[in-house]
Parts: C-alpha cells; sequence; structure tokens
C-alpha cells in the first residue's frame, strides 16, 4: 500500500513502512553541495563537534553556481571548498570546469534507483527521474547529514502527476510540469511527493524526466520520482559502479490526489512574471517583446534542449533586439553538442555559448538583466529580481519556445516556425 | 520573545530574503546586514533585536538557502509568524533556533507596528497586551531542536541516540 517515496524513506530508515505524516531517521546514501551552501554545511558540521564526514565517498562539493569566480569574495569561497574537499579526503570534487550540479551528479554515477540522496541545493529533486528519492536541505541539515550519515524526515504524502497521449511535435516536458504548477499553484505540493505517470511520461527520454522532476519544488514538492524503466537502466549503465535495487508503488498505494495532463492536446505553456505557477499558453502572450532569451541550467540545459533549440535556430539568425545565451549543463552535453553541429548551428545563428555552469538562471554569475527588461528562460524559477534587477520581468518556456522567440524578439508559438 | 511586527504578504521567497548575489557570503553578521533586500531595502535600517516578521502564505518557498533565516537571525529577528510555509525554509529555520511558527489569519490578525509577544510553550501569541492567537503547535521532535537552541546543539548534546 506504499508509494516509492515511502518505500524508500522505510527502507532507508530499517522500517517495515513508513506512514506519511511520521517522522523517521533515515540512512543517507550521498550527499552533495555547491559552493554557495558547502562552506556553510562544514562550519555547521565543525559546530556539532564532528570533524570528518560519515564517508569520503559518499560525499561531494561542486562549483557550479558562480563558474569561473568572478569577484573576490567568490574566489576565496572556491578557495575554501578546495582546501575543504582536499582535507576531507572526498573521493570525488567537481572544480569550475564540470558544469551544472544537477547534471554532473547523474553523469558521473552518483545517483541509481531507490537510493535515498540529499543536495544543498533545492533542486535537488531532479534526481527523483531515475526512481530514487532525493530531496534539497539548507546547510545546518547538510552539516548532520554528511557529520552522521543520518537525517531526519517528514514521510510525505504523494501527488501523482497522470499525463497520458503523446506530446505534439514541439511541445515538451517543460510544458508537462508548467501546466502541472498551474493547476497545483506555488505552494500545492508543500510537503509532497510529486509522482509522475503515464504513457506521456514512459515515452520521455530521461533528461525529459529530469526536467520535470527539477521543477516539483516550484510547487512546495519535497520530491518529485518517475518509475525507473529499461531507459533508466541504459543511462546509468557504465555510471553506476555499485550494484542497485530498484523500488516502485505498489499498484494500491494511497495518494493525497492526482492531477491530470492531457498530453495529446497540451499547448506550449509560459509561466508569466514574477510566479512559477502564472502558468499560460503561449498562445495567450505571443507577441511579447523580449530582450533576452537563455537557454541552459539544470531544467533545461541537456543535449536535447541544444538539439530542439539548433534545429529551430540553424540557417537562420535570431532578431536584432534580442541576445541569446546559451549554456549546455555539462562539459559532456558541450561535447556532444558539439559533436553534432548544434554548437556551430547556435553560433551561427547569434547565439552567445557559455562554460558550462548556472550560468544566467540565479543573477549571481553573468546575463543579467537591466531594469525593465524582459527574459525568456528556460530555467525553473522567475520570481522578480532572480535574474538581475528587481524591475526586470521573468518568463519561462521549453527551449522550443525559447528558440522561436529568439528569431521573432517576441514570444512565438514554436509551432509556428 | 517580544518586539515590533514586520508584515509582508503571500509568497515571500528566499530571493526577497536574501537576493542570490549575497551567497557568497560566509559570514552571519554580514549576511544579515541584507535580510529582506529583495523586497523591502529599508528593513535592516528599521528592524530592531527581538522583532518579529509577519507572512502569509507559503512563506520562504524558492531555494535551499540556508542563508535566507540567517539573514533574519541575525538581523534582530526573533521568530517568523506566517500562515505557512515552504518546506525547506521552515526546517532551515527550526535548525537555526529561529521559531516558524504556523498561524491561520495570521496577516489578518496583525499589522506592521503591532506589539508582538510569542509564548512558545503556551502555544500563544499576544498582539499589543491584549489580543491572543494560537499557533499550530510545533511537533515535538522540532520543539526539542528549538529548545537545545538548532540542530547544531541538538546533535552535540544528543549524539548517542541520533
Ligand atoms: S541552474 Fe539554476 S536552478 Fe539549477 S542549480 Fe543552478 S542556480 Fe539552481
Amino acid at each position: 500500500m506504499s508509494t516509492i517515496a515511502q518505500k524508500i524513506l522505510a527502507k532507508h530508515a530499517g522500517l517495515e513502512e513508513a506512514i506519511p505524516g511520521e517522522i523517521v531517521k533515515a540512512d543517507i546514501d550521498f550527499a552533495f553541495m555547491p559552493a554557495l551552501t558547502a562552506a556553510l554545511a562544514f562550519h555547521a558540521m565543525y559546530d556539532m563537534d564532528i570533524k570528518k564526514v560519515f564517508d569520503p565517498k559518499k560525499v561531494t562539493i561542486l562549483l557550479d553556481h558562480i563558474a569561473p569566480a568572478t569577484n573576490i569574495t567568490n574566489a576565496t569561497l572556491h578557495k575554501e571548498c578546495r582546501e575543504i574537499a582536499k582535507e576531507q579526503n572526498l573521493e570525488t570534487f567537481y572544480d569550475i570546469n564540470s558544469g551544472v550540479c544537477h547534471q554532473i551528479i547523474p553523469e558521473n554515477g552518483h545517483v541509481y534507483p531507490g537510493m535515498l540522496m540529499v543536495g544543498a541545493d533545492s533542486h535537488t529533486c531532479t534526481h527523483g527521474a531515475f526512481g530514487a528519492f532525493t530531496t534539497g536541505i539548507g546547510s545546518t541539515d547538510m552539516g548532520a547529514a554528511i557529520g552522521t550519515g543520518k537525517l531526519w524526515f517528514k514521510v510525505p504524502e504523494t501527488i501523482k502527476i497522470q499525463a497520458e497521449g503523446s506530446l505534439s511535435r514541439r511541445v515538451m516536458s517543460k510544458d508537462v510540469i508548467l501546466n502541472a504548477a498551474k493547476q497545483l499553484g506555488a505552494d500545492g505540493a508543500t510537503y509532497c511527493a510529486l509522482e509522475f505517470r503515464g504513457s506521456t511520461i514512459s515515452e520521455m527520454s530521461i533528461g525529459a524526466r529530469m526536467t520535470l522532476c527539477n521543477m516539483a519544488i516550484e510547487v512546495g514538492g519535497k520530491a518529485g520520482i518517475c518509475m525507473p524503466d529499461q531507459k533508466t537502466f541504459k543511462f546509468l549503465e557504465g555510471r553506476v559502479k555499485n550494484e542497485y535495487t530498484p523500488v516502485y508503488s505498489d499498484k494500491d498505494a494511497v495518494y493525497k490526489k492526482t492531477v491530470e495532463i492531457d498530453g495529446m492536446h497540451l499547448e506550449p505553456q509560459v509561466a508569466c512574471p514574477h510566479a512559477v505557477d502564472n502558468v499560460k499558453p503561449v498562445t495567450d502572450v505571443a507577441g511579447t517583446k523580449i530582450n533576452q532569451v537563455f537557454i541552459g541550467s539544470c531544467t533545461n540545459g541537456r543535449l536535447e534542449d541544444l538539439q530542439v533549440a539548433a534545429d529551430i535556430l540553424e540557417g537562420e539568425k535570431i532578431s536584432k533586439d534580442v541576445r541569446v545565451i546559451t549554456t549546455p549543463a555539462s562539459p559532456e552535453v558541450y561535447k556532444a553538442a558539439n559533436k553534432a553541429g548544434i554548437i556551430t548551428a547556435l553560433m551561427d545563428a547569434g547565439a552567445v555559448l557559455c562554460n558550462p555552469s548556472c550560468s544566467v538562471c540565479f543573477g549571481g554569475n553573468h546575463g543579467i538583466l537591466a531594469p525593465g527588461e524582459v527574459s525568456l528562460s528556460t530555467s525553473n524559477r522567475n520570481f522578480r529580481g532572480r535574474q538581475g534587477s528587481t524591475e526586470a520581468f521573468v518568463y519561462l518556456s521549453s527551449p522550443a519556445t525559447a528558440a522561436a522567440s529568439a528569431l521573432y524578439g517576441v514570444i512565438t508559438d514554436p509551432r509556428e516556425v | 520573545m517580544k518586539g515590533k511586527a514586520w508584515k509582508y504578504g503571500d509568497d515571500i521567497n528566499t530571493d526577497f530574503i536574501l537576493p542570490g548575489i549575497y551567497l557568497e557570503l560566509t559570514d552571519p553578521k554580514e549576511i544579515g546586514k541584507h535580510a529582506m533586500e529583495g523586497i523591502d531595502p529599508s528593513f535592516v535600517g528599521k528592524v530592531q533585536p527581538g522583532d518579529v516578521i509577519i507572512g502569509g502564505r507559503n512563506f520562504g518557498l524558492g531555494s535551499s538557502r540556508e542563508q535566507a533565516p540567517i539573514a533574519l537571525k541575525y538581523s534582530g529577528v526573533s521568530a517568523v509568524i506566517a500562515e505557512s510555509f515552504a518546506r525547506i525554509f521552515y526546517r532551515n529555520a527550526a535548525n537555526l533556533g529561529l521559531p516558524a511558527l504556523e498561524c491561520p489569519n495570521v496577516s489578518k490578525e496583525i499589522k506592521t507596528g503591532d506589539t508582538v509577544e510569542v509564548d512558545i510553550e503556551a502555544g500563544k501569541i499576544i498582539v499589543n497586551g491584549e489580543k491572543e492567537l494560537e499557533f499550530v503547535p510545533v511537533p515535538p521532535f522540532m520543539m526539542e531542536i528549538l529548545e537545545a537552541g538548532g540542530l547544531r546543539e541538538y546533535i552535540k548534546q544528543n549524539r548517542a541516540k541520533w
């Protein structure tokens, strides 16, 4: 009678069953921290009178949010992270040449079905795409997790997102999750796990499923999970070194509620300023003038995302009134895109290519918006001030909508290009 | 805990509480100098030790940055009372020993400038010395963490049973 979320928590807490609402103490399989939260987590661990991490193989630090360093303060933070990694003998450490944490973690085999993983970043829910329970925590929780290998969790109820039918041309998984956000609202899944089910999801690539799970937090979700299948196992082959046992929700599992999505008739969706649940069909906002397009981030910076953008932009020129910033999520993605001719197609169309990192997504790096400017971004958050000025406007969309809009300098329905 | 109320609306996100550009700071006192800057740049100039933040629904949504509750705590804020909280913020605040209290309708019952007294043990909030509001009881395990002064102290004291 349990969902995958309950089963994974029960297993890691040494229990037969984990009941929603109950607080359990569970063993952590892996913990990761971006630089911006890592130093604080280690300070917390030291404050707990713990000197060494519980297992140097199961803890890693990644320098992804600001990479390379852009000023002396973050250079100093990077330096501290490198020193901590050495001193703690961490088996892996991902420096500024590695890409966005949520891309690096699966590519390097740290995530596998049935595991319990925590990350000091809210979008850690991304990794539920592999049938794992993975959730974002703050630095003090992280200090406890890396110091003791354990953490407490309130067992969540699960909301099922049931999506049926094949998506139309140029409609992407981003449109599915934006539609779910509209239906649920920005706090509609607070403290809950989201489970993505149905034929739309089975047909999706691993990357597309990562986009879904990535945005579970945008509706307040603690985790976003897809059932593992052959695609999952194939992606993980040669990456994951340890044995693992996939876990699945029981047929009679109890859900808090079910949100239905008609995949076949879904239109491209756009989240309008300044809330992720302020979602409209692209046709409602088509014609809105934009100044900047960002294609990248842990939501949509993967090969298939760049591919769809290149399909639209190849042989064309972006509008003179728009700048396009493209940031592949990792070197693996960048190299594959380069090999496929995607990078050349995007640059020929007039896009700027940045090094794998969080890039424009959170306004701490580059691509900052001026007051009054409008951005169309493939990332996951459009809070006021997220990408620079608090007087700027951020719209969120799929890479297909972003690329089509880049051509005309206004929000454009990608099915029309 | 007693202080003045500073009221903000629904969906006060972590970028409002501490904008991303300050994430590279690690000294809590420095972080505290930028509390609420994303929505109210004048906040740090007016907040006094002991003051209380009042929020509407979904307070603290967004990133996992503990710098958000750190900023509030080191700006002098003694508690955050809201109608509901985003999950990570709620945990982070308790872990720092900063009470995050859920109180239905609080944004209707309290206005900026009111004097607010929080009695955690009794589960009560007293407004301007007269009106009493009840908050949703803090789960016992979180109460233990708050009583210890945060998760760091709690683990130090309870390492054996953790
Ligand atoms: S790409 Fe954006 S959302 Fe993703 S981890 Fe980086 S800053 Fe966070």
